[in-house]
């Protein structure tokens, strides 16, 4: 699975103070926790509690009724195959078949290393150059299957490359 | 930093950068940074042209604009050198050498670069002689081409806060609700709802009273709204501080997805310019008015795009939708008196204001006025978004303005609507869209989606499809909504896998009534639409998944398979290369054999084939 992550406390508080620590932001907390870790580890809903003073059934409800917050670990890169109905009409199905096979997990799962989480999401704005992707934050559009798959392989080979430098 | 504290004091800047531009006299090059052609490498050429230009030594006699979206993105990079509307497309930045030594030094055109029209297939040089552009009214969506985003000046230069200046020192509130009303517009965002009646109930109750501006645009398939925040933010916020003005508020939001990240940033850039030059904050213009806007960033739910489910999730809650007993323009957002408008809505306030509502009036048809953003999209040569009056044929978009379908392939239908709508046969095609004649057929306006469907496109797919998505999108409160989408989402998947029953379409319009009649909210009351009107269009592909196991579009996998004709096929081994799966074997110049068995019915041969030699059966 996904690595362990070590939770850096004070940036979690700047970003609670960012907010002013304010209720109604709930959601963009847990969003811009997101951006930190690709996910909100669940160890992080007591502080929130605290700070902002609610209950801990209302974080668990928003953490679970939107669908840009997990409360799961994710991939290193999170590969988001636009099913909104343009992309759909141009094959995402098809992009998104070729993933499952290639990554061998279904659509929400995350690859076995680590690497990648495969998801679904619904329209980017980019629907004249569909189908599309976005592979962390980056986009690629007018895929077909081969071209989807060669975007993956250059992931692949990135962050072979990366383990090599570093080790 | 400049301080505007008093109408007069804005008028006068606006007058100095005009006259300094003026006066430098550079020619604008605009280069399009929407998120589109942002995706096909606009940096990569924007760096290149600035290199070249120095090297050239042009760099004082041209200015450089990374604007927002010029609609045409299919066809990006795109780059329009004024004052003549010089059109170059699908740019890399190879091309920047020859563009700045030709084009740009001596006027000469760059050919290879021009954009060659589909039906004439001639090549044109200027913006204006393209189709795509020249049958538009782009009076929402026009400044995206000659204004940079992240720049208030460029906005005020081309008479922005023009609209706010007139009504912060010529109109009373009243005034502006009632040109608002004259002007007869309605909202963008889905419903239609006449803007002037839902401002002028607001105004009319106590308490502090809240703006917003609904930026959620869930329609998947729809992106103006995400064009109009990433190319003229300040346009939106100034319709949100006249709004504010006629109804008396001094707190606006504007709740905008999270999956618009640029959009986001162009908008929190122009917020804070605006509070800097003091357009925004207390005391807006020296006034005694003050107003500001917050962002707040949604989650990924489509049914937030409804109003009361926006509401509570602005108050930090999940975005379940409430029954409408009390409106939100009595009791919205905390309790207060709401106005919730859509991002178009609100971008067509300072046009409104600016140019009078006879003015507007005289643009649309007799219920509505002005224009409507579309994005054409789906199996259309030019997609892209496309602002045309109301009342515009279905003909003229998709085929005058939008080049008719790819490969000579069939037009089958056009969804308009998002999951809310329906799909439209080539019989009506000649209907001039407007918010009634599209519901008269069946469909809806909604945020302006058009996707465009040919002969390899199914209609019960299609319809399986939205079921899937509102069934998933569902907030669960209540049950026609949440069980009924769940049945007939079972049906439909049954009926493309090949287990289709007698008596499974009439089945689909008793739950559908039934789910409309009695959902909560908007989402359910219209979901039913893509299958109704599927069913009311396309019966006989209906029947022809049922009865004869067949999807004659070839979709669904369990009901075709391809077959190569014998007669057609040259031997061209283009298919057999291509073939991830190795299903096609033959020799050179004979006829290729299909393994049935081997075959994942992926459709990379079907859509490759050069020759049409490989059919659906
Ligand atoms: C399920 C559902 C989703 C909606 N999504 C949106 C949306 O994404 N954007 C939008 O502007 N309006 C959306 N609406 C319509 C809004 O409820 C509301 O009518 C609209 O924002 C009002 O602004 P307008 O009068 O300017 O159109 C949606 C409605 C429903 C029922
Ligand atoms: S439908 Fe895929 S980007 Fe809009």
């Amino acid at each position: 699975m996904a690595n362990k992550i070590t939770i850096n406390w004070d940036k979690i508080q700047d970003i609670i103070e960012h907010y002013n620590s304010n209720p109604e932001n709930l959601l963009m907390i847990m969003q811009d926790i997101t951006n930190l870790y690709n996910y909100v580890p669940p160890e992080a809903i007591p502080l929130l509690k605290k700070k902002l003073n609610v209950k801990e059934s209302l974080i668990y409800s928003v953490a679970t009724f939107y669908k840009t917050i997990s409360l799961e670990p994710r991939g290193k890169h999170i590969i988001h195959v636009c099913t909104g109905t343009a992309c759909h009409i141009l094959g995402a199905v098809k992009i998104m078949d070729a993933y499952k096979e290639e990554l061998n997990i279904k659509e929400g799962q995350t690859t076995e290393d680590g690497l990648f989480s495969l998801e679904g999401v619904r329209c980017i704005g980019c629907c004249a150059s569909g189908p599309v992707i976005t592979v962390d934050k980056e986009i690629h559009g007018g895929l077909d299957r081969s071209k989807a798959l060669n975007i993956l392989e250059l992931y692949k080979r990135s962050s072979e490359r990366g383990e090599v430098e570093r080790g | 930093m400049i301080k505007l504290n008093s109408i007069e004091s804005l008028q006068k800047f606006r007058d100095s950068i005009t006259s300094t531009r003026t006066r430098q006299g550079k020619r604008l090059i605009s280069l399009c940074a929407g998120s589109g052609c942002g995706a096909y490498g606009t940096s990569g050429v924007y760096d290149e042209l600035m290199k070249e230009l120095s090297l050239q030594g042009l760099q004082e006699q041209f200015e450089v604009k990374l604007t927002g979206c010029h609609g045409f993105c299919e066809k990006g990079p795109i780059m329009v050198i004024y004052p003549d509307g010089i059109f170059y497309s699908q740019l890399k930045k190879e091309h920047m050498a020859e563009i700045v030594e030709k084009t740009l030094k001596t006027g000469e055109l760059v050919k290879a670069r021009l954009f060659k029209v589909e039906s004439t297939q001639k090549k044109v040089s200027l913006e204006e002689e393209i189709p795509f552009y020249n049958l538009q009214k782009r009076i929402v969506l026009g400044n995206n081409g000659v204004i940079e985003p992240t720049s208030i000046d460029d906005y005020i230069a081309v008479g922005g806060y023009t609209a706010l200046e007139k009504a912060l020192s010529k109109m009373t509130p009243q005034n502006i609700l009632d040109e608002i009303s004259k002007s007869k517009l309605r909202g963008r965002g889905g419903g239609g709802f006449p803007t002037g009646v839902k401002w002028k109930t607001c105004a009319r109750f106590d308490g502090p009273r809240y703006i917003i501006c609904n930026a959620d645009e869930g329609d998947p398939g729809a992106y103006m709204d995400r064009s109009i925040l990433e190319g003229n933010p300040h346009s939106v916020v100034e319709g949100m501080i006249i709004g504010a003005l006629a109804i008396g508020s001094s707190q606006g939001y504007v709740y905008v997805r999270h999956e618009y990240p640029l959009a986001v940033k162009n908008l929190s850039l122009a917020i804070e310019k605006a509070r800097d030059y003091g357009i925004l904050g207390k005391h807006i213009l020296g006034s005694r008015i003050d107003f500001d806007i917050t962002i707040s960033r949604g989650g990924g739910a489509f049914v937030c795009g409804e109003s009361t489910a926006l509401m509570a999730s602005l108050e930090g809650k999940p975005g379940r939708p409430r029954a409408k007993y009390v409106h939100t323009v009595e009791k919205g957002y905390r309790e207060g008196p709401t106005t919730l408008n859509n991002v178009e809505t609100w971008a067509n306030v300072p046009i409104i204001i600016n140019n009078g509502a006879d003015w507007y009036c005289s643009i649309g048809t007799e219920n509505s006025k002005g224009t409507k953003i579309f994005s054409l999209v789906g199996k259309v040569i030019n997609t892209g978004l496309v602002e045309v009056p109301m009342g515009t044929s279905l003909r003229t978009i998709i085929f005058d303005i939008g080049g008719g379908v790819p490969k000579n392939k069939k037009f089958k239908a056009v969804q308009t609507g998002g999951p809310s709508g329906g799909c439209i046969p080539e019989a009506h095609l000649d209907l001039g869209v407007d918010f009634d004649e599209l519901s008269r057929v069946g469909s809806i306006m909604g945020s302006g989606g058009m996707i465009v469907m040919d002969q390899n496109t199914c209609m019960v797919e299609v319809a399986r499809y939205f079921v899937e998505f509102l069934q998933d999108e569902s907030c669960g409160q209540c049950n026609p909504c949440r069980e009924g989408l769940k049945q007939m989402l079972d049906i439909l998947t049954r009926i493309c896998e090949g287990h289709g029953k007698k008596g499974d379409i009439e089945l689909l319009e008793e739950l559908g009534a039934m789910i409309e009649k009695f959902s909560l909210c908007g989402l359910g009351t219209s979901a039913p639409n893509p299958v109704l009107s599927t069913i009311r269009y396309f019966r006989d592909e209906y029947e022809a998944h049922i009865k004869d196991k067949k999807c004659p579009s070839g979709v669904c996998k369990p009901l075709f398979h391809y077959e190569i004709d014998k007669d057609t096929c040259t031997g061209c081994m283009l298919c057999a290369k291509k073939c991830p799966h190795e299903a096609i074997t033959g020799i050179k110049k004979e006829p290729h054999i299909l393994n049935q068995e081997k075959c994942i019915k992926c459709g990379i041969c079907y859509d490759n084939c050069k020759f049409n030699a490989i059919f659906i059966k």
